[in-house]
């Protein structure tokens, strides 16, 4: 991959802690602190019980592979053909990523096959939570 | 809206259809426009309400020298046109205007005069999908089927069929782009454009458009065409980001839009004449189904193979040959809705004889929209 030219997120003030969290090698959510959801995308409320009380917390990292096509088309920073895929992480939020570290084939992407959070620097302040198969995957 | 209190009195699709290197978009908008006018034996000075999606319709308006009283500017993609009509009925039927336009106009293959601005980096989609290779709906629109596929067991095969039963529809329309039959084989042969998505599964890419004008019962029968009168009428949003959708083998949107227009039609699946489902992706068919409720959870694909939906069959859907092969300019619900007003008409190339009930179903921004319209030959 050629992760210069890959699109690369600006934050905002919702967003930002989850950003500087990913650079830490963290992956952050929020959970509501009256109806306990936890969720994804970043807000600063929760977006089931419309509550402000909400905190940050850090996510295991451990996701399951719940969809994903695998891109034939050319993209800046990308060398196809690769995996864009929709996590469901452990807690229960579903994130978009790449599966890395792996074929980029249908025989070793398996849906619900168990994934670890693995962030890749793509610049001097940002890394983004990509996932690979995780060690029960691999045995 | 009652049932019958509405209808259509004006439709065409522009000229030219597929590839117009000559028109920019907002002049494919005035295209249509005054073909849909000249349709209806009206002038822009006849039309007291305007809507369009993607451009604001101020400058359409304008540019066509319209002076409305009401306007629409929803702009949820490709089904936008769906909640024009929707919101127009509504509007007519409350005294803010007595007689409504509604265009399209994309220039989606040539690409001139175009209007979409690229994701910004700091929106939601610009932070959380954007980074991950995102390249066009070919690789949103597409995320969710391996997730239906595993649940429902639906094969690569009737995904294929989709496809080669539309281009059968194709073959019967002079107009459509693709019309050359073709079988499962090949579309499984095609390019792989985003697995499992080959490229016939993919809709077109086309220029072009079209435009309905709207006005009251009452009026109606003033017009040179045989009215289309709407029964009922849905519309619905769920998530704008694909990985957001709540369920991926099935969309709120479509559950919502789709119950509502049944609902306020007053009708059952079995009064259904005709169906169009907005056919970006392959996929698409399979979902709209089974979320108006024609089929069951998990059905749609052996309902597909099974010729339900073919010509001769019970539930002839697509009739122009779809997005998959008639034409998709972007924002493809245009185009459902005319050939929904052509088949009530009795004038569709591939005309379902004796049709009087047509459902309209529209997706936008992937699964983030949907609208449903309900429409008839004979006013209820």
């Amino acid at each position: 991959m050629t992760q210069s030219q890959r699109s690369l997120p600006r934050p905002t003030p919702e967003t930002r802690h989850f950003w500087e969290g990913a650079a830490r090698g963290e992956l952050l959510l929020q959970r509501c602190d009256d109806c306990r959801h936890a969720y994804f995308p970043p807000r600063p409320f929760c977006p089931r019980c419309a509550s402000r009380s909400v905190s940050v917390f850090r996510a295991s990292g451990r996701a399951s592979l719940y969809s994903y096509v695998i891109s034939h088309r050319p993209a800046p920073g990308f060398e196809p053909p690769y995996s864009i895929a929709v996590v469901e992480l452990e807690e229960g939020p579903r994130m978009m990523t790449n599966v890395v570290d792996c074929p980029q084939t249908p025989e070793a992407l398996r849906l619900d096959m168990p994934l670890q959070v693995k962030f890749e620097r793509v610049s001097d302040q940002c890394a983004l939570p990509l996932f690979r198969p995780s060690e029960e995957s691999a045995s | 809206m009652k049932p019958g209190s509405i209808a259509i009195v004006g439709a065409a699709e522009t000229t030219g259809l597929g590839v117009i290197p000559d028109l920019s978009e907002i002049q494919l908008h005035a295209d249509a426009a005054l073909n849909a006018l000249a349709d209806a034996g009206l002038k822009p000075s006849d039309i007291d309400g305007f809507a369009t999606a993607e451009y604001r319709p101020t400058a359409i308006a304008n540019y066509l020298g319209i002076t409305p009283k009401w306007v629409d500017g929803t702009s949820v993609g490709g089904c936008s046109f769906m909640l024009h009509v929707r919101h127009a009925a509504a509007a007519i039927a409350a005294g803010y205007c007595t007689t409504v336009l509604i265009t399209h106009g994309e220039s989606g293959r040539s690409g001139i005069g175009r209007q979409r601005a690229p994701t910004p980096p700091d929106s939601i989609a610009g932070q959380f999908e954007m980074p991950f290779g995102i390249s066009g709906p070919p690789t949103m629109f597409t995320i969710p089927v391996l997730r239906y596929m595993k649940t429902f067991g639906l094969t690569q095969e009737q995904l294929a069929t989709v496809a080669v039963v539309q281009r059968e529809w194709a073959g019967r329309n002079p107009r459509a782009t693709l019309r050359e039959p073709t079988t499962v084989d090949e579309v499984l042969g095609g390019k792989m454009i985003a697995y499992p998505f080959r490229l016939r599964q993919c809709c077109l890419v086309s220029d072009g458009g079209g435009a309905l004008v709207l006005t009251s019962a009452e009026r109606a029968k003033d017009f040179p065409q045989r009215p289309v009168w709407l029964l009922g009428t849905g519309e619905s949003t769920e998530s704008p980001i694909i990985s957001q959708m709540a369920d991926f083998t099935t969309s709120r949107a479509f559950r919502i839009a789709g119950a509502s227009a049944f609902a306020s039609a007053g009708i059952g699946h079995a009064d259904v004449d005709h169906l169009m489902i907005y056919d970006a992706f392959a996929h698409l068919p399979i979902y709209g189904l089974e979320d108006l409720g024609f089929v069951g959870r998990g059905e749609a694909g052996a309902f597909i193979a099974e010729r339900n939906t073919a010509p001769g069959g019970r539930l002839p859907t697509n009739t122009n040959g779809g997005g998959l092969s008639y034409a998709h300019s972007g924002m493809y619900g245009m185009f459902a809705l005319q050939e929904s007003v052509r088949q009530m008409r009795g004038t569709a190339p591939a005309q379902v004889p004796g049709a009087k009930v047509s459902v309209c179903h529209g997706v936008g921004g992937m699964f983030a929209a949907s609208g449903t319209i309900v429409m008839s030959n004979e006013r209820p």
